[in-house]
């Protein structure tokens, strides 16, 4: 950004390298969009097909946005309308009449004219095109998937796991950052471990378990764990309670605040920015996983959350990529929006998270 | 990881000799009351399911039929270990994934991070933001829309191959993203570039903190760009590369979402996406083999330890920590 301000130097040697730089600019941001521009082609596809109808997908020669073919109605029929080149022009003329060799058109724009007779093969004729999108693929796909429903079980999942998890941790991680207990050093290496230890390798007892006590088709075994603090979230939270000076713990406990009393009015305010990071991340963590409800919700349709709805409407409509793509889309608005809103917390967040390796 | 076991001696409060003993005994009560909600959940939901799932390898235990349960020794290890060829086809195409994966997700995430890092690049924090974007797009649904993008007779990718740059893509001798085995992992590897976001910003951030002075100094010795990349940028950011590459390798040990919504874990094409979280997947929840399943867990736990232990082994060897010698 500083080159921008750069005072024009009278020598010519300088202005050669300043016009190096310049090149520089055009050269690298030129590159990047490139690169932004393929990165983002699959998101393109998908919002083009999910407007576009069935028999347009599967058309050789259909334009790459939503459109239908032009169709003229003449004495009470309609005929497709294609492109027509006469004498080195191109005129877009409703086919009435087919023939092998020579058809017979009429001209939209002048139909008192009467039939056109064209000499040459209509069928290696283009097609007129017009934009034309069906937001109606996201009302079937909406309703097919039953969208509100599959919404508001992943609203529900996310918030209370959330709640659960970042209550938990905050606590967790305030005893490890201000307290001495014997073998804290040998316990946080616990919480380490935790980290990298493959969920799998518990999943076999823990989901016997649950499906012993009938909790399994329910929200409990994705639920009740949360409440009890998990590694990372408790990693991240007393990383940043170890920056929060000690003075200000001090001086609230010689005004005789408890315990809870500096977490909840000290500590807690003062580590907003890392508290924000957890709480969004796990919510989207909760928003996209999809392991958990897979086999904990299985065969329990009504409570599937969007990501396990959205893979079962994959398999049922299979071939049918407009709908798949307006599902997709739909399901991807609201995570979207939300990082637009609260990005710079996002990429704060990530920062925070990355910085402690 | 340095700071874990530093602070452990800074905290122990020495004044007030007199004290001591009060405020030690309120230091490990309170202590102890807070971090309550952890040590249950890792009796619980740690310690205990951990131990069991060794227990339950040694049983042939169906949950579909679990009044059949017997008692078989290490029969589940022997057939894992000696005579199931899948156990190890699933490693092993997990192992090739990963070297294909690895180094081309954190390549993209260093190109970049470098990009957006450079004076020379415009509009960057539009940029940044774009391209963390996808990273917010729930994985089924961003596997979706590579599905849709990638197919072989309507996907864009193959249109605009064909149609830009004369590659024959589509048609029966097109090229098949999905289907093909060679390509499998190339496709399952772009789908995962999506989530770069993270990578992107972890990196980023690294690059930031390299003193400015460094690259300075270099200038004036004369060095050029590329020089300074594998002199001073590279070994800088090693322990970003680092953090990076122990948090990729321990994902894949246990990637399925991507492959499991792409073909329901079949392992198509070819068994080349019958991937080790895959393999439990449907030993464990599909057949409901739930001591094969343990095994298969267990020996995902072992492997990923492993891998563990001989990345923080390789670390002294190439990760640069500043203030360390």
């Amino acid at each position: 950004m500083a080159t921008a301000t750069m005072t024009p130097q009278p020598s010519p040697p300088r202005i050669s390298a300043k016009n190096r730089k310049r090149i520089n600019i055009v050269l690298l941001t030129t590159l990047t969009a490139v690169i932004l521009a393929i990165f983002l082609m699959p998101l393109a596809y998908g919002v083009m097909t999910s407007l576009k109808t069935e028999a347009q997908i599967s058309s050789i020669g259909a334009p790459w946005y939503p459109a239908s073919p032009v169709v003229y109605e003449y004495e009470g029929r309609e005929y497709d309308v294609y492109e027509v080149p006469v004498d080195g022009n191109t005129y877009e003329w409703a086919l009435v009449n087919k023939g092998r060799e020579a058809s017979e058109f009429i001209d939209p724009a002048d139909p008192s004219a009467g039939l056109i007779p064209w000499e040459g093969r209509w069928r290696t004729l283009e097609q007129a095109w017009q934009f034309d999108p069906v937001w109606q693929n996201f009302v079937d796909a909406w309703n097919t998937i039953n969208f509100p429903l599959l919404l508001r079980n992943t609203v529900f999942y996310a918030v209370v796991s959330t709640i659960g998890a970042v209550s938990s941790a905050a606590l967790v991680a305030y005893g490890f950052a201000r307290y001495d207990f014997p073998h804290k050093s040998v316990l946080f290496l616990v919480v380490m471990a935790t980290i990298i230890l493959p969920p799998m390798v518990t999943l076999v007892p823990t989901y016997t378990f649950f499906n012993r006590i009938g909790w399994v088709g329910s929200w409990w075994p994705l639920i009740v764990p949360q409440f009890f603090a998990n590694g990372y979230n408790i990693f991240l939270l007393r990383q940043f309670f170890l920056g929060i000076p000690r003075a200000l713990d001090e001086a609230a406990m010689i005004d005789g605040a408890g315990h809870f009393r500096i977490f909840w009015s000290i500590i807690l305010p003062q580590a907003r920015p890392a508290l924000l990071a957890v709480t969004l991340f796990h919510f989207f963590f909760a928003w996209n996983d999809f392991f958990g409800p897979l086999i904990y919700l299985a065969g329990n349709p009504d409570l599937y959350p969007i990501t396990v709805g959205l893979n079962g409407f994959q398999g049922l409509y299979e071939g049918q990529d407009n709908l798949i793509q307006a599902a997709s889309l739909t399901a991807s608005i609201i995570p979207l929006i939300v990082f637009f809103f609260a990005q710079r917390a996002f990429i704060q967040g990530v920062v925070i998270t990355g910085v402690e390796k | 990881m340095a700071t874990i076991t530093s602070d452990a001696t800074s905290q122990v409060s020495e004044p007030k000799k007199h004290k001591r003993g009060r405020i030690e005994r309120d230091q490990i009560k309170w202590g102890l009351f807070f971090i309550s909600p952890w040590i249950i959940g890792i009796i619980v939901f740690y310690l205990i399911p951990f131990v069991a799932s060794f227990g339950f390898s040694l049983f042939r235990f169906n949950l579909a039929n679990p009044d059949a349960t017997e008692f078989i020794g290490l029969e589940n290890w022997q057939r894992a270990l000696f005579e199931d060829p899948n156990t190890y086809q699933s490693f092993g195409v997990t192992f090739l994934f990963a070297f294909i994966s690895l180094p081309i997700g954190l390549g993209f995430a260093i190109l970049l991070a470098l990009l957006m890092n450079t004076k020379a690049v415009r509009g960057k924090a539009l940029f940044r933001t774009m391209f963390f974007m996808p990273t917010m797009i729930p994985l089924v649904a961003a596997v979706l829309i590579w599905t849709g993008v990638l197919n072989e007779q309507t996907g864009w990718f193959n249109l605009l191959l064909e149609n830009i740059f004369g590659i024959q893509a589509t048609g029966p001798s097109g090229i098949r993203w999905l289907a093909n085995p060679n390509l499998i992992y190339l496709t399952l590897t772009f789908i995962g570039l999506w989530a770069v976001g993270n990578t992107m910003m972890i990196t980023l951030a690294g690059l930031q903190s390299i003193p400015t002075e460094m690259y300075e100094a270099a200038e004036i010795d004369g060095a050029g760009w590329t020089r300074q990349l594998i002199s001073i940028t590279i070994p800088m950011l090693s322990p970003v590369l680092f953090y990076n590459l122990v948090l990729g390798t321990i994902g894949l040990m246990q990637y399925f979402l991507v492959p499991f919504v792409l073909n329901g874990g079949s392992g198509f094409p070819d068994g080349r996406t019958n991937f080790v979280g895959i393999y439990f997947f449907n030993q464990a929840f599909r057949f409901f083999n739930m001591g094969y399943g343990a095994v298969i867990a267990w020996l995902i736990f072992i492997v990923s330890l492993v891998l563990t232990i001989v990345l923080f082994g390789s670390a002294r060897y190439w990760v640069y920590y500043a203030g360390e010698e």
